[in-house]
């Protein structure tokens, strides 16, 4: 069974902030039904850039939920700014942290976040720079990099734990160890 | 809190009967039964009883069973046997659906041996393509293994038949009837099976004791090398304590076949069919009729697996989830995958697996849990909308 803190608990029984938003000008989603998880999250921004509520809906497990639901307590009364800042390390913090195969919940929380900030400015969300080497759950090299350094991981099942990559199929394994491996090797 | 126990596939109640059994082996009547003394021979006498009982539930003789330490490794002596009796082949017969105590070894001697391996698929609703299963037998065949009923579904195949084909191509043949085992009467002899795996945990008599029957004549090579014990066939101590257990659960499991088919039966097809009516967009996977009595595998669209766990676990109620949800792997289980069961059903699958111990207040119980944790889930789920999948 899985080790959640009490935090994790109460936010996955008790979850703020449900719901599809009334009035709602920004919308961000991330994951899918195929993928296990998945994470709608409604912001209403003001004139001035302040997130005065979000709401979410989401699929998955109970880690997805709570970390849906510590998002949207985080981000509340935040500019886009502040918010943009938001990492799933802050969600995981928020929530007394995550066991690490459930880590990919906080990401989602993350990447939902910033499609919806990018989704109110009217900006699109541009194509990802890098090469895409998970294709299952669209992950590019420049983001496992990425991953690899500010989370220090150390094996393909971090990877897998942290960004999903390799948790589909199973195919981009291999490459996901060469890119670990140049990112050790750069040191 | 009072604890629903439903997820007897996964490890079941020891019965009080078998512990009485035991008892007195784990105290008391210590002794080696390969010692030469009247002490430890008291518990080989036991011990010869309880091959003997371990014999008369799957109709077979006493030499032909080898006491192992779990289903795993029964499963694993079979494969290992086979390949070493017959070097020369290297292929390999099984199913797309096999549980990981066997399936993890075939994908090691991929890898290692250079084996090839034949998965045939299942249709969705989990039966076999015998057909292929047929047409994929060669020269090379080493083995066919193929689990009676599945752990997760309860679906079970036509072991007699394929025992049958096997014997006319002179192919050897082992089942891994780990689930089948207490729900479905076994007779090895009607079936002409070559090996066949049980485990104890799976039928009342404690975790980490199992069983490989081995057909008379069969050339066996032993798992475990050690000393003379089951005959020079897997060495190590005997687990006495266990074994002496396992043989009365195996008597009260001949006893309780009935009861399976029956009241069991009554009890899981009572609660398939309230939490399909009570509950919009939920299914059943796998074969309604080519099924074990005690298993119900559901799926409601929408939700997730764990999430249902760890709300139904909050009423008590003990049941196990579809979806492996173990890792950044959200794959759902191979098992719901190779039926095609759709994402949106295999993710929020449940199996309840039932056993005698069970009631029809519990049946309730159940169903009125899950009506409020489905209804908060979906209320929640951004693939749920106005009352059914968007
Ligand atoms: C079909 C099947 N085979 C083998 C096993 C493994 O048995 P054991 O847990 O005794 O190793 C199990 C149980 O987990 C099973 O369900």
């Amino acid at each position: 069974m899985w080790e959640y803190t009490d935090a994790v608990k109460d936010h996955f029984l008790n979850p703020r902030n449900v719901g599809e938003l009334e009035g709602a000008n920004a919308i961000g989603e991330a994951g899918s039904l195929s993928c296990g998880d998945a994470l709608k999250l409604f912001l209403k921004v003001n004139e001035n850039e302040r997130i005065i509520d979000a709401t979410f809906m989401t699929f998955g497990c109970a880690s997805a939920v709570a970390s849906s639901s510590a998002l949207t307590e985080i981000i509340k009364g935040m500019t886009l700014d502040e918010a943009s800042k938001i990492t799933n390390g802050d969600i995981s913090d928020f929530l007394g942290g995550l066991p690490k195969a459930k880590m990919h919940c906080s990401v989602m929380g993350q990447n939902a976040l910033k499609k919806a900030i990018a989704d109110f400015r009217g900006v699109q969300i541009m194509e990802k720079p890098g090469q895409i080497v998970c294709e299952c759950f669209d992950v590019t090299d420049l983001e496992i990099i990425d991953a690899v350094k500010k989370n220090g991981l150390e094996t393909t099942e971090d990877v897998t734990d942290y960004l999903k990559a390799g948790g589909g199929c199973g195919n981009c394994l291999e490459r996901i160890e060469e890119v670990l491996e140049a990112v050790k090797a750069k040191g | 809190m009072k604890i629903v126990y439903t997820d007897n596939n996964a490890t079941t109640k020891v019965a009080d009967e078998v512990i009485e059994e035991m008892l007195p082996y784990f105290g008391e009547l210590y002794g080696n039964p390969s010692s030469m003394h009247t002490f430890g021979d008291q518990v080989q006498k036991k011990i010869k009883q309880a091959r003997q009982r371990v014999a008369d539930f799957i109709n077979a003789d006493p030499e032909e069973i080898i006491f192992t330490s779990c289903g795993t490794e029964s499963d694993n002596s079979a494969i290992f046997s086979a390949i070493r009796a017959f070097p020369e082949k290297k292929h390999i017969i099984t199913s797309n659906v096999e549980h990981p105590a066997i399936n993890n070894l075939y994908k090691e001697l991929q890898k290692t041996e250079g084996y090839k391996v034949t998965f045939v698929p299942v249709d969705k609703k989990g039966l076999l393509d015998l057909d292929l299963l047929y047409n994929s037998i060669s020269e090379d065949t080493a083995i066919i293994s193929l689990m009676w009923a599945n752990n997760e579904t309860g679906v079970l195949f036509p072991i007699e038949k394929i025992a049958k084909q096997a014997n006319e191509k002179h192919i050897l043949f082992h089942t891994d009837a780990v689930q089948a085992a207490g729900k479905v009467p076994i007779d090895v002899k009607k079936i002409g099976v070559d090996m066949l795996s049980l485990s104890g945990h799976k039928i009342h008599a404690p975790k980490g004791v199992g069983v490989l029957y081995v057909k008379k004549g069969l050339k066996f090579s032993p798992f475990l090398v050690g000393g003379h014990q089951e005959d020079g066939r897997r060495g190590g101590t005997e687990n006495s304590v266990s074994i002496i257990g396992l043989g009365k659960a195996c008597e009260l499991a001949k006893e309780n076949i009935p009861i399976i088919n029956s009241k069991v039966r009554e009890l899981r097809d009572y609660l398939q069919a309230q939490l399909l009516d009570k509950i919009i967009s939920s299914s059943v996977n796998g074969d309604l009729e080519q099924r074990l009595p005690n298993t119900l595998s559901i799926g409601f669209d929408a939700v997730e697996g764990e999430s249902i766990l760890l709300m139904l676990d909050r009423e008590g109620i003990c049941a196990s989830s579809g979806s492996a949800c173990t890792s950044g792997s959200l794959e759902p289980s191979h098992v719901l995958m190779a039926m095609e069961v759709p994402f949106k059903s295999a993710h929020g699958s449940i199996r309840f697996s039932l056993s005698h111990y069970n009631t029809k207040e519990e049946m309730d119980h159940i169903v009125t849990a899950m009506v409020p944790v489905i209804q908060k889930l979906r209320a929640m789920s951004p693939f749920w909308k106005d009352g059914k999948v968007i």
